[in-house]
């Protein structure tokens, strides 16, 4: 029997009329690779500073997220608290071991904090983000110890911290940030783009959310 | 083999759906929904018809140069610790998924939405080897129970109604009180959710689809609104990643440029929830992710559609636009067209993939309005590559008889204009005395098929070109 592989080369060559051997198509394809060209950019992520936090917050809303804007890291564990007593949830967290995360003054609430990735029997669990995307209120998430990715899906409530620097305008701008932190190329295992909690229309095509992953998303955005 | 298709039944399947009560209520409420949410969703995104632009370039740089793409997404899968399997055709990658079940000594598999997985019929194959599927998105979850296949890409469980999933859900989980209420779809969402909860942990491997592989990186990318997909990649120790070739794009920004236009002509989302962007297995320093990655590409007839009047459906990303716009779907739903691809895409598909002996029927199944071309996120020609298929059909005569000789009729008089015109004359002339009392015919000779359902209109008198010459002539 011919190799598969093999075999499909052929076929896509013979089809394309094609050698693979043409040497200004492996250029475009490097040169493609290597720049990756930016596309079209929406207009409406393209604002700054207050306004950009706005429009994360406005979006993120949009999609059943609810957010809150604190003044600095401080106050982060205060607003975890709070969240989670005004929602009538029991006082325990998950988290992994972002030093963002357990630099923060914990101890000053009443909270029991837990760490590392979830087993399912969680019910909320605390995440930083990379960073946060404007135009469609997305939160974009790495996998690794820092934020075990478990704790995107499994626990019933989600609390994502986001740094007010770290809010970009798009997609691209999110890439870009990738890219400083792992290198052209490389990636971490997952990237987790996140925009509101878990929902399914596959019963009676009516939108409901809490189906597989968690059923609220709450963001703390850190404006100091 | 593929799985099973009653494509030649096209007409017979039709039939049936349009007497299906259950399936025209679903239908009609789909009527709407889809169409509001998706004109909505372009509405506020002034760039959307420059961004369809750019998709459709992206794909068609892309498969002008998919042997080198392929070279560097291996490559950096490879690099990342992955590996990439090839497979031909359906039976191949069966095979290949099936080897890696036993290599990791599989009984159960987590399943994300894959439409690969119902075009090489994984599920039965599974079955049959031992290893128990679990379909994890919610509308597969039902139509698993009910051992049905999809009607619909992205909602595969489009056609069915609350109460059926109730009777489903009772049917099947037996574990649980037969009294529960189970009136509210909210309660229906929450047993499933607590069902196949239980499901990820037990899971051995987890086998997903993609939306797109990224050569740059190495990477695959899944939507989903469930984060069911990333709980059946994630905790199982295993990930196998189902894609067809033609998933390829150059880089992450590439992606990011179709991901605009995917959600919102779907479902009418700016995003869909969940965006994953997968590199590899589990990394030393990971607390959890599946311990290995394999990605099994698929060609099962692609690869020989590129470079013919084909070509342009390998841009499809399967959102669904073209189905949520058709008539024709609207009437019948998805079931009718036999196969895994219904609708105006899986109209041109189908032939493809099955042959046109099998499917060439689907690509009549048109009323060539051209609302699937007109909201394609991809600009895909749809019902010019339908009519090519309609070419085929009839110069390789699996055009039915019938149908043949009332075309040879009509071409013999349509090359001979005057012979045409006296002849259109004549009937028109003799069809509008006949019908002058009433206006309308409730019966035709030769016309059963149309006056079965609705009376044909008599005619005024007169063709339309001696009116055209007439009234033209009286202008100029």
């Amino acid at each position: 029997m011919t190799d598969a592989r093999a075999d499909i080369f052929a076929n896509i060559r013979r089809s394309l009329g094609v050698t693979g051997n043409e040497a200004t198509r492996r250029m475009e394809v490097a040169d493609r690779v290597a720049r990756a060209p930016r596309g079209v950019i929406p207009q409406r992520g393209q604002v700054a500073d207050e306004a950009r936090v706005a429009l994360f917050r406005a979006q993120a809303e949009a999609v059943q997220a609810t957010t809150v804007a604190v003044d600095s890291v401080a106050d982060v564990p205060a607003a975890v608290a709070n969240y989670l007593r005004d929602h009538n949830l029991p006082a325990t967290i998950r988290m992994g071991g972002d030093l963002r995360l357990t630099a923060m003054p914990w101890g000053d609430t009443a909270l029991e904090l837990k760490h590392g990735p979830s087993d399912g029997n969680d019910l909320n669990a605390v995440s930083h983000s990379l960073c946060a995307i404007a135009e469609t209120g997305t939160l974009v998430m790495t996998a690794g110890p820092d934020n075990p990715t478990t704790l995107n899906f499994l626990p019933d409530n989600h609390i994502v911290i986001v740094n007010a620097r770290d809010l970009v305008g798009d997609m691209e701008e999110a890439w870009s940030k990738v890219r400083i932190a792992y290198g052209k190329g490389e990636m971490p295992r997952v990237v987790n783009f996140i925009t509101g909690p878990s929902r399914s229309a596959d019963i009676g095509q009516t939108m409901l959310l809490g189906a597989h992953g968690p059923r609220s998303l709450h963001v703390i955005v850190v404006k100091g | 083999m593929t799985a099973h298709a009653t494509s030649p039944q096209f007409k017979a399947n039709a039939t049936r759906a349009l007497a299906d009560p259950n399936l025209q209520a679903a239908l009609l409420k789909m009527r709407t929904g889809f169409i509001d949410r998706r004109a909505a969703a372009v509405d506020r995104l002034p760039e959307f018809d420059a961004l369809r632009d750019s998709a459709r370039d992206i794909k068609n740089h892309t498969l002008a140069h998919l042997d080198l793409y392929l070279e560097e997404y291996e490559r950096n899968v490879r690099a990342a610790g992955g590996q990439v399997h090839f497979a031909r055709d359906a039976e191949e990658a069966r095979r290949i998924v099936l080897d890696l079940c036993r290599r990791y000594d599989a009984k159960t598999a987590a399943k994300g939405k894959s439409m690969i997985s119902e075009e090489i019929g994984l599920n039965q194959a599974m079955e049959a080897a031992g290893v128990a599927p679990v379909e994890t998105d919610l509308g597969e979850y039902i139509i698993q129970l009910r051992n049905e296949p999809p009607s619909h890409i992205i909602a595969p469980a489009v056609h069915i109604n609350p109460e059926q999933v109730e009777a489903d859900f009772r049917r099947v989980h037996t574990h649980l009180d037969p009294a529960r209420d189970l009136h509210e779809p909210t309660q229906l969402l929450t047993e499933a959710r607590q069902v196949l909860r239980r499901k990820y942990f037990e899971a051995d491997i987890g086998i997903t689809g993609a939306n797109f592989l990224i050569a740059e990186t190495g990477s695959s990318v899944i939507v989903t609104n469930e984060g069911n997909g990333d709980l059946s990649q994630t905790l199982p120790k295993a990930h196998i990643v189902l894609a067809s070739i033609e998933k390829l794009v150059p880089t992450l920004e590439d992606a990011s440029q179709i991901l605009r236009v995917l959600a919102r002509s779907a479902t009418g989302q700016e995003m869909s929830v969940y965006t994953t962007v997968s590199t590899g297995p589990r990394r030393q320093s990971d607390p959890d992710g599946p311990g290995a990655y394999h990605v099994v590409l698929l060609d099962n007839g692609r690869s020989a559609m590129l470079g013919t009047q084909f070509q342009d459906m390998l841009r499809c990303i399967r959102c669904g636009a073209c189905m949520n716009h058709c008539p024709v779907y609207h009437a019948v739903g998805g079931h009718a067209y036999g196969w895994v691809y219904p609708g105006p895409m899986g109209a041109v598909l189908t032939p493809s993939l099955i042959g046109v002996d099998k499917g060439g029927q689907l690509p009549n199944a048109s009323t060539f309005c051209g609302r699937c071309e007109s909201v394609c996120p991809m600009k895909i020609p749809l019902p010019k590559m339908m009519r090519h298929w309609r070419e085929r059909e009839f110069e390789r005569h699996l055009t039915p008889a019938a149908v043949r000789y009332g075309l040879g009729l009509w071409s013999f008089f349509a090359r001979r204009p005057a012979l045409y015109r006296l002849a259109t004359r004549a009937a028109m002339g003799t069809l509008s005395l006949a019908g002058r009392a009433r206006g309308r015919f409730r019966w035709l000779p030769l016309a059963g098929g149309w006056t079965k359902y609705r009376d044909f209109p008599a005619p005024q008198g007169d063709t339309f070109q001696a009116r055209w010459r007439k009234e033209r002539g009286g202008r100029a």
